[in-house]
């Protein structure tokens, strides 16, 4: 009896439920309106990690899936050489880069299977998103 | 209030001239404020938050005019109870049929209040933008406020009603829905209109529960200028019966909030009020004292 009335007076609150929905469905909402945004930030990843290493510029793929509490940005670029390219102007701030210094890609073999750059903010479990990247 | 409170001009204006008004305007005067308000999606309350802040805002001595911009679905004439006087309507002035001072409905409550009523037979696409635009214009001319009441939705209808204004007010409810919609029209909108927020329908008990949005939870979302919040008020069905707007009742918690709200249009810094909430209910305390955490 006693339970039944705590159950009855303790109804989870949905606010909380209707935030995240919301907080979700305007990051998707954003990223549909700005196709171009996504396209610019895909170049300028590029060019970020080409600075370390030589990457696949036509096999480059970034999509964006929806996590139960967050959108996760995928991208996935294909290593060809882990050499600097040379001459290809743009000297980064270090002169001599150590490897650790490039963040998120790791320095493998030429011909490695392309390293997956995990982008995310905070804890995220995997939902595909209805939003491809525009190509 | 800025504008029309100049002798001069008020006397210009009664006598009729309109060549010295428009000398007048081109000299010195501040032209009134276009504001329209809108929402993206339907019923959150925009005619009723437009009839009761032009209500508040006339009551606090501006000239206002309302302007019925939801062609087709005409209500704003019902929320003020001025039904009956409507005898022409936005396109009959749109298209040159009638002069607009013939089309201006008294309000019958408040002075300096007028509305200008929607065609009721007519679509929205029948509005044409350069039209809407220099009608508002000519009014801006004559009045310290036109409030614009934008029919719900992004197409042809809200952006005629946008035409001519120069600022917009967003009416948002707590709801999911309603946010992503202001949310969208926010983004139509861009800069330009620097949107200010009306939360509406509010119902604190509920926001306490944990059981609605907050007026945090929405606006940590939107981001916007708050202007004002208003309760989710019974009474409001009341006076919308009777066509008299709640802001003639400045006394009651709702009223104010339509009061301080009119005060913040007219750049006081007056603090924005919220919602009182009700001494907890009998069962209420019967949960918490079983114990119960709301969340
Ligand atoms: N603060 C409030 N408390 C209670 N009821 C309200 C409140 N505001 C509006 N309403 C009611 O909600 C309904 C819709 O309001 P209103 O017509 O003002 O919305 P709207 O946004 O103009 O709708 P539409 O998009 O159809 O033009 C009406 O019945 C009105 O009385
Ligand atoms: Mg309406």
């Amino acid at each position: 009896m006693i339970e039944f009335l705590k159950r009855l007076f303790q109804k989870q609150g949905s606010s909380a439920t209707a935030k995240e929905r919301l907080r979700l469905v305007l990051m998707t909402d954003h990223l549909e309106l700005a196709p171009e945004m996504i396209d610019s930030m895909k170049r300028d990843l590029v060019e970020l990690i080409s600075r370390y290493v030589e990457v696949d510029r036509e096999r480059i793929d970034v999509t964006f899936e929806r996590q139960d509490r967050t959108l996760a940005m995928l991208a996935n670029i294909p290593i060809l050489s882990v050499n600097r390219p040379n001459g290809n102007g743009a000297v980064t701030e270090a002169p001599n880069p150590a490897p650790a210094a490039a963040p998120a890609a790791e320095s493998r073999p030429a011909g490695a299977p392309p390293v997956r750059k995990r982008k995310r903010r905070k804890k995220a479990r995997s939902v595909r998103a209805n939003l491809p990247s525009t190509a | 209030m800025p504008v029309l409170s100049d002798p001069e001009l008020v006397e210009a204006q009664s006598a009729g001239s309109a060549q010295a008004e428009s000398e007048a305007s081109k000299a010195s005067i501040k032209l009134g404020r276009a504001i329209v308000l809108t929402s993206g999606k339907g019923g959150v309350g925009k005619t009723t938050t437009t009839a009761n802040l032009g209500t508040a805002l006339a009551v606090r001595g501006a000239r206002v005019v309302l302007i019925d911009a939801d062609v087709g679905l005409r209500n704003l004439d019902i929320v003020l109870g001025l039904e009956s006087r409507v005898r022409h309507h936005l396109l009959d002035v749109l298209e040159d049929q009638v002069d607009v001072d013939e089309a201006l409905v008294a309000d019958k409550h408040t002075d300096r209040l007028f509305l200008l009523a929607a065609a009721q037979a007519r679509e929205k696409d029948d509005v044409v933008t350069s039209k809407m635009q220099a009608l508002v214009s000519s009014l801006r001319e004559r009045f310290d406020y036109v409030l614009i009441d934008s029919p719900a939705g992004i197409e042809l209808g809200f952006k005629n009603a946008v035409a001519g204004a120069d600022e917009a007010i967003v009416i948002c409810t707590p709801e999911v829905a309603a946010v992503r919609d202001v949310d969208r029209v926010v983004g139509l909108l861009g800069n330009r209109f620097r949107p200010q927020l009306v939360i509406n329908r509010l119902r604190p008990q509920l926001v306490r529960k944990g059981k609605m949005l907050s007026v945090e939870d929405v606006n940590g979302i939107l981001r916007l200028p708050l202007l004002g919040v208003i309760a989710d008020e019974p009474e409001i069905i009341v006076t919308t019966n009777r066509g008299e707007p709640l802001a003639l009742r400045a006394q009651t918690a709702t009223g104010a909030a339509y009061h301080a709200i009119a005060a913040r249009i007219a750049g006081e810094d007056a603090p924005v009020p919220m919602p009182p909430v009700s001494k907890p209910g009998l069962l209420e305390r019967f949960g918490s004292l079983l114990g119960g955490k709301r969340r």
